[in-house]
């Protein structure tokens, strides 16, 4: 017998001869969590990212590229990993190298330029899918335009949000989106720069992942 | 789980169960919660049978020796008149413990039943069943209160010792550093593991002591034993005649305090 | 990297041990600061009791119900893994589970395996089996790290370094990283750590993982972290292995947002980690990043023990915040490693009996006041005093035919349970209890002054000269 089989086996023998019933996930939500307008949960959003350190800056849906360029240049960042093939890349690539901005793009597997990615790549930009107000949170679910190594080698990550797609709750952010049918090969929920608090309590940024987190909230028109 | 429950009206009758430690170590504490019901107007019984809840054999990992000896308590309070105990453990484990143990023995789990629902603490039973409002007739003097971790979390009367004493208009009720935390006693706990819970009474004292209240109250004899006893032992070791840290129980302190 | 590996008899020198750290000021208070904080931040947390206690009867019917049907979930992961392109092992014991990772390193001829945080990898002591069988194996979590480095165990399962003070930190790495100056400057450290570890994630075979939750009907599995070393294992090296014990499931991705809330608010006073990493399969063509392969591992190692008994399931809910540590009187007093278990505190004590076998762990389930402070925090409502008294009957009670657990009765004595016996005998009976407390009340003044472990800091106990049945009898 494998042990899977003795696992399984002991298990079903102790197994309680009856199931609860299903917990009311739902209902929790909707009594202890409140439904808010587009700018509460953008204001909202905004407040709790902060609070994780995170800079927000809110940016017009046709010039968020001026934005990009003083956040880049304020750090005197002359090259960003950018997402050819995504809207917001290609926005990028025509709109930054004009202003002196080098942009490189994510064109092949990481095996061949993962030496260049981890020592050579100070800053990235990638696009949040949404977001979720309740704990200043961005959603994002690389793809194969958008790597997962963008959000987080490069030391300083910028991202675009949309503000008319934040969501109330993580779990309003599921249930909408319908996850349960299937979720992409990797998906993320990233709240704030990479910290820790290991050496006696104290709080430090930048421990493995990007020092600093930049959200631009296009806000707005579509 | 602390069950919600509404207290019955004003009874004429109480028994009183007054828990193995205050019938040998703590009389006077047992005889002044007797005198405080009584200037209620309450007739106080007090079973000559009882003995002991069950409680140490039950946290020791003794059950069967608990479920004996609770099993004779079971049978001391044939009227359905409140039982009221000078202890928080005590009465938590009368009240929240009873059915567990005779979980298997459907005869005695109903009798324990039935007498769960009329176990109070003492200070829960002065408060939300008596209404008791003490008038305050002694002098000025601060007091710090310990609650012990039962009638806190499994009682939830941490709250009702604190109404009693903040009633009385001349006592000021300090807070110590760490309020909730447990003392150390824990039955066989403190002679288990004697450093961890040494040092936990030493950090107890040591809160206690640094109020400047001029003596502890608790609602727990066992807590008072402990916490006295550590207290001192270290007036001993440090050459003092005069204790540092005087306790006793509420009781004994809200029956002075309201005696002209 | 030579952690020694501890042979786990946690109940042998336990006393020792703890007296060590109580006997310590410095330590003694350094626990108490971080407890106090940890505590704080929780309490920050949950301003609202009703949201705080309908949120944990939520966490506490969802690990229920998933629980209950664990054996048909566990079917359903592995199918839904499987499918996704995740390679599922299972694993009965800490051997079986290091000889599958291990084997999965020699295939792929693997030096270097880089680890995120887990408690599952610490508690089959894989960086032992690993250097052994000649595979590097490199903790990456900061608390981690610093612990590896000076050859220690963590102390806390969400805190690794705590008992570590940063000037402790500087010394440790000016000792033992390259061209390193001393600083205590934390920020520093941390850069330092940051610097050596990017490389080493560059470098690596192998990225090794645990998993918080992993979901059946969708086929994910969960991490949660704020540093993002456990999105570099779990994405930089071209393999990816995680690791978690078998009751980590939950059927139904909604059951998700109740517990990571409970989690990261009670574990460090969080709303949210900064990363919730969900990874449901491996690089798929097309994809530029990600590793080739990803593999799971479930690891029962005694947990269907506690499965098979309704009371100690409960011990299963456990979803490893540390919560029960921060707010326990006897770990702030004693740290994580005086238990000598994978996991300290009241969790460790109430699991690791099941991991251990009583025989090893009987005298941890004394270690208790039952204050009951640990069962007041837990996020999903494990009555831990309860259980360390059943603990406490398993491992004292006479060895019988028919045991639930391992060791059971392995902290049997004759002579105890003979006490017990006899004060039952006493306290049952009015007369005997009468007779043998008119005794104490005459001549309690004749005890000794020495009363074994009570009088070490306290003085003796003496019955009052009357017993309150004298005195009301007298009253009339």
């Amino acid at each position: 017998m494998s042990a899977r089989d003795r696992i399984l086996g002991k298990l079903r023998h102790g197994a309680p001869s009856t199931v609860p019933a299903l917990p009311d996930v739902a209902s929790w939500f909707a009594g202890h969590r409140p439904v808010e307008s587009g700018t509460e949960k953008a204001a909202r959003f905004r407040h709790f990212i902060e609070l994780a350190h995170a800079e927000v800056y809110s940016v017009a849906r046709d010039n968020w590229t001026a934005t990009l360029h003083q956040v880049l240049k304020a750090r005197g960042i002359g090259k960003l990993l950018v997402a050819e093939g995504t809207p917001h890349g290609e926005v990028a690539l025509d709109e930054l190298p004009p202003r002196g901005v080098e942009c490189s793009v994510y064109d092949m597997a990481i095996e061949a330029w993962k030496s260049e990615m981890f020592n050579a790549t100070p800053a990235s930009l990638t696009a949040a899918r949404a977001a979720i107000a309740e704990t200043g949170t961005l959603i994002l679910w690389p793809d194969a335009l958008e790597p997962r190594l963008m959000s987080l080698v490069p030391p300083v990550h910028v991202v675009l949000l949309d503000a008319t797609k934040i969501y109330n709750t993580f779990y309003e952010a599921m249930t909408a989106e319908g996850w349960q049918d299937g979720l992409p090969t990797n998906s993320l929920l990233i709240s704030g720069p990479s910290k820790t608090a290991d050496i006696q309590q104290t709080l430090a940024y930048g421990a493995h992942g990007p020092k600093e987190l930049i959200v631009l909230l296009l806000e707005g028109e579509q | 789980m602390i069950p919600a429950h509404t207290p019955p009206p004003r009874p004429a009758d109480v028994y009183f169960f007054a828990t193995c430690v205050v019938d040998q170590f703590y009389p006077g504490a047992g005889m002044d919660a007797i005198t405080l019901l009584e200037r209620q107007g309450i007739r106080v019984h007090f079973p000559e049978e009882q003995t002991c809840c069950g409680q140490p054999a039950y946290t020791s990992g003794f059950p069967d020796a608990a479920r004996k000896v609770a099993a004779h308590q079971l049978t001391l309070f044939p009227q359905d008149w409140p039982v009221v105990v000078p202890s928080g453990s005590c009465a938590g484990m009368m009240k929240h413990h009873y059915p567990t143990l005779f979980a298997a023995d459907p005869v005695r789990k109903a009798q324990a039943e039935k007498l769960s629902a009329r176990v109070y603490e003492l200070t829960q039973f002065l408060v939300d069943v008596l209404n008791f409002k003490p008038e305050d007739c002694g002098s000025d003097c601060t007091v710090v209160l310990h609650t012990s971790c039962s009638a806190r979390r499994e009682m939830g009367v941490h709250l009702t010792g604190r109404q009693l004493l903040g009633d009385l208009k001349n006592v000021n009720v300090a807070q110590q550093d760490h309020e909730s935390e447990c003392c150390g006693f824990g039955g066989t706990f403190s002679i288990k593991q004697p450093e961890i819970s040494g040092a936990m009474v030493e950090d107890k004292v040591k809160a206690l002591k640094a109020t400047g209240a001029e003596r502890v109250v608790s609602a727990d004899c066992g807590c008072l034993m402990n916490i006295l006893g550590h207290a001192a032992w270290k007036d001993a070791q440090e050459g003092r005649k005069t204790p540092s840290l005087p306790g006793e129980h509420i009781a004994s302190f809200l029956l002075r305090r309201t005696s002209k | 990297m030579n952690a020694q590996p501890i042979h786990f008899k946690p109940s042998e020198g336990f006393r020792a041990r703890s007296k060590a750290v109580v006997d310590n000021p410095f330590l003694r208070q350094s626990f108490r600061g971080a407890m106090d904080f940890l505590m704080s931040k929780r309490a920050a947390q949950f301003p609202d009791d009703e949201e705080l206690q309908s949120l944990r009867s939520l966490g506490e019917a969802i690990r229920q119900y998933n629980l209950a049907k664990l054996p048909e979930l566990l079917e359903r992961l592995e199918a839904n893994l499987t499918r996704n392109g995740v390679k599922v092992h299972w694993a009965e014991t800490p051997d079986e589970a290091n000889a599958i990772i291990l084997g999965i390193c020699q295939r792929h001829s693997a030096k270097l395996m880089v680890k995120g945080k887990s408690m599952v990898s610490e508690e089959i002591e894989l960086n032992h089996a690993a250097e052994a069988a000649g595979v590097g194996a490199l903790e990456s979590d900061m608390g981690e790290y610093i612990v590896q480095l000076a050859n220690e165990k963590p102390s806390h399962i969400i805190m690794p370094a705590i008992h570590k003070t940063k000037e402790e930190i500087a010394r440790l790495f000016a000792d033992k990283v390259e061209g390193v100056d001393y600083t205590d400057n934390v920020d520093a450290l941390i850069q330092i750590g940051r610097n050596v570890l990017r490389q080493k994630f560059l470098e690596a075979d192998i990225g090794l993982s645990g998993v918080n939750f992993a979901v059946a009907e969708t086929g994910t599995l969960c991490l949660v972290e704020n540093e993002g070393n456990g999105r570099m294992c779990t994405t930089a090296p071209p393999i990816h292995i995680a690791i978690t014990g078998i009751e980590k499931i939950v059927e139904k991705l909604e059951h998700v947002p109740p517990l990571l809330s409970l989690l990261t608010r009670s574990a460090t006073g969080q709303n949210i980690s900064t990363y919730f990493n969900m990874i449901s399969s491996p690089r798929k063509p097309g994809e530029k990043d990600g590793p080739e392969e990803v593999h799971l591992v479930l690891l029962d190692n005694g947990r269907s023990q506690a499965y098979a008994d309704e009371q100690l399931r409960k011990t299963l809910q456990c979803i490893r915040c540390g919560a029960c540590m921060n707010h326990c009187p006897v770990y702030t007093r004693i740290g994580g490693h005086a238990y000598g278990t994978t996991y300290p505190g009241p969790i460790g004590k109430i699991v690791s009996p099941h991991m251990l076998g009583l025989e090893a762990t009987s005298s941890m389930a004394t270690a208790s006041s039952l204050c009951g402070a640990c069962g007041e925090v837990c996020p999903v409502k494990i009555p831990i005093p309860e259980l360390l008294m059943r603990l406490r009957e398993e491992a004292f009670t006479a060895p019988h035919a028919d045991p639930v657990m391992r060791g059971q009765g392995a902290g049997y004595s004759p002579l105890i349970s003979g006490i017990w016996r006899g004060w039952a005998m006493v306290y049952r009976s009015p007369l005997l209890y009468r007779m043998a407390t008119w005794l104490g009340s005459r001549f309690g003044g004749l005890l000794p002054a020495r009363q074994g472990a009570w009088t070490s800091v306290r003085v003796p106990l003496r019955p009052a000269g009357k017993r309150l049945r004298d005195m009301l009898r007298e009253r009339g």
